[in-house]
């Protein structure tokens, strides 16, 4: 279960995290705890899954240029052609959506020219053609996704 | 622009920051860099924009979003900024991107994700998108995942280990 504390922890430190010498006990200062108190809090929201990590967001394309892609792929096939694409390094997420086109990755590589390269091999290794949706635009504002955790 | 320090930073720093009482410090002695030069990097970095912000990244999976949905809109394209940057704002929206459209097969050049606790929460919020959209909506779709087959975090290691500026 989450405490008030955990509460606080996740939805006020998605941004402004401290850049200081003790950014923990920063927290505490402003949240009236121990730093004890918000090490062990972070430390449960760690092991728990519930945060993934501290540390900074990178907006896509500002180190390397990445795309997303689809592929329509037989069902029979999917887990095959899948596996097949997860095994490169330069692909960082692989989903299957309920659509013709079923197969959805992201690529990231150092520069076009490397990220056209992947695809490219990736089209020869599973003999489907690739549909490149490179971002055009970014028009989120990240402040943070408001969770509510009443029931979490 | 960055140099290898600053790509050396973001790749310590892209696992999390140790959950000890001075983890700038930790991160800096790893990479024989004071601590003061540390945060003066990630200071600079945030006032270019190379990094978005500094803070907790929630799994929203385990905190009981477990319905994430794609969403993809045909908008005119002398809307789309206008208009993309309306629904970026949106709470419950946590990525919206400009794409290019493939025709025939692929008309939409708006992708908004949501994420909600239930599939009525979702579609409520695919409702408001829609509501906002109004008549410059030209068709949408939503894509739900299935299955999660790959999902790492940020992979700096292979861009910065190849490249230097």
């Amino acid at each position: 279960m989450l405490s008030p504390l955990h509460k606080q922890l996740l939805n006020d430190y998605q941004h402004d995290f401290p850049l200081s010498a003790r950014p923990y006990q920063d927290i505490a200062e402003q949240l009236g705890v121990s730093e004890a108190a918000v090490l062990a809090a972070f430390n449960e929201l760690n092991d728990n899954g519930f945060i993934s990590r501290i540390g900074p967001v990178i907006p896509p394309n500002h180190i390397g240029v990445s795309a997303l892609v689809a592929m329509a792929v037989p069902e029979a096939q999917l887990q095959a052609v899948a596996d097949k694409i997860s095994a490169y390094p330069e692909v960082n997420h692989n989903y299957e959506r309920e659509h013709r086109l079923n197969l959805w990755f992201v690529v990231i590589a150092n520069d076009t020219e490397h990220l056209h390269a992947v695809i490219k091999s990736i089209e020869q290794d599973t003999a489907f053609p690739a549909m490149l949706l490179p971002m055009l635009d970014d028009f989120f504002i990240d402040l943070g996704f408001k969770l509510e955790l009443n029931h979490a | 622009m960055l140099d290898d320090i600053d790509r050396q930073i973001i790749q310590a720093t892209q696992t999390g920051l140790p959950l000890t009482p001075q983890p700038y410090q930790a991160i800096a002695e790893a990479l024989g860099l004071s601590a003061d030069e540390l945060m003066a990097r990630l200071t600079a970095m945030q006032n270019d924009g190379i990094i978005r912000r500094i803070g907790a990244v929630p799994n929203h999976y385990k905190l009981g979003y477990r319905f994430n949905g794609m969403t993809v809109w045909n908008i005119p394209d002398e809307f789309i900024d206008e208009l993309g940057q309306k629904v970026g704002q949106l709470d419950f929206v946590s990525h919206c991107y400009h794409r290019p459209r493939h025709p025939p097969e692929w008309l939409y050049n708006l992708f908004a994700m949501v994420h909600g606790k239930s599939q009525q929460a979702v579609d409520a919020q695919i409702q408001q998108i829609a509501e906002l959209l109004g008549d410059y909506n030209l068709g949408c779709d939503v894509l739900y995942s299935s299955k999660i087959l790959k999902k790492t975090g940020f992979r700096s290691r292979d861009v910065i280990s190849q490249k230097s500026p």
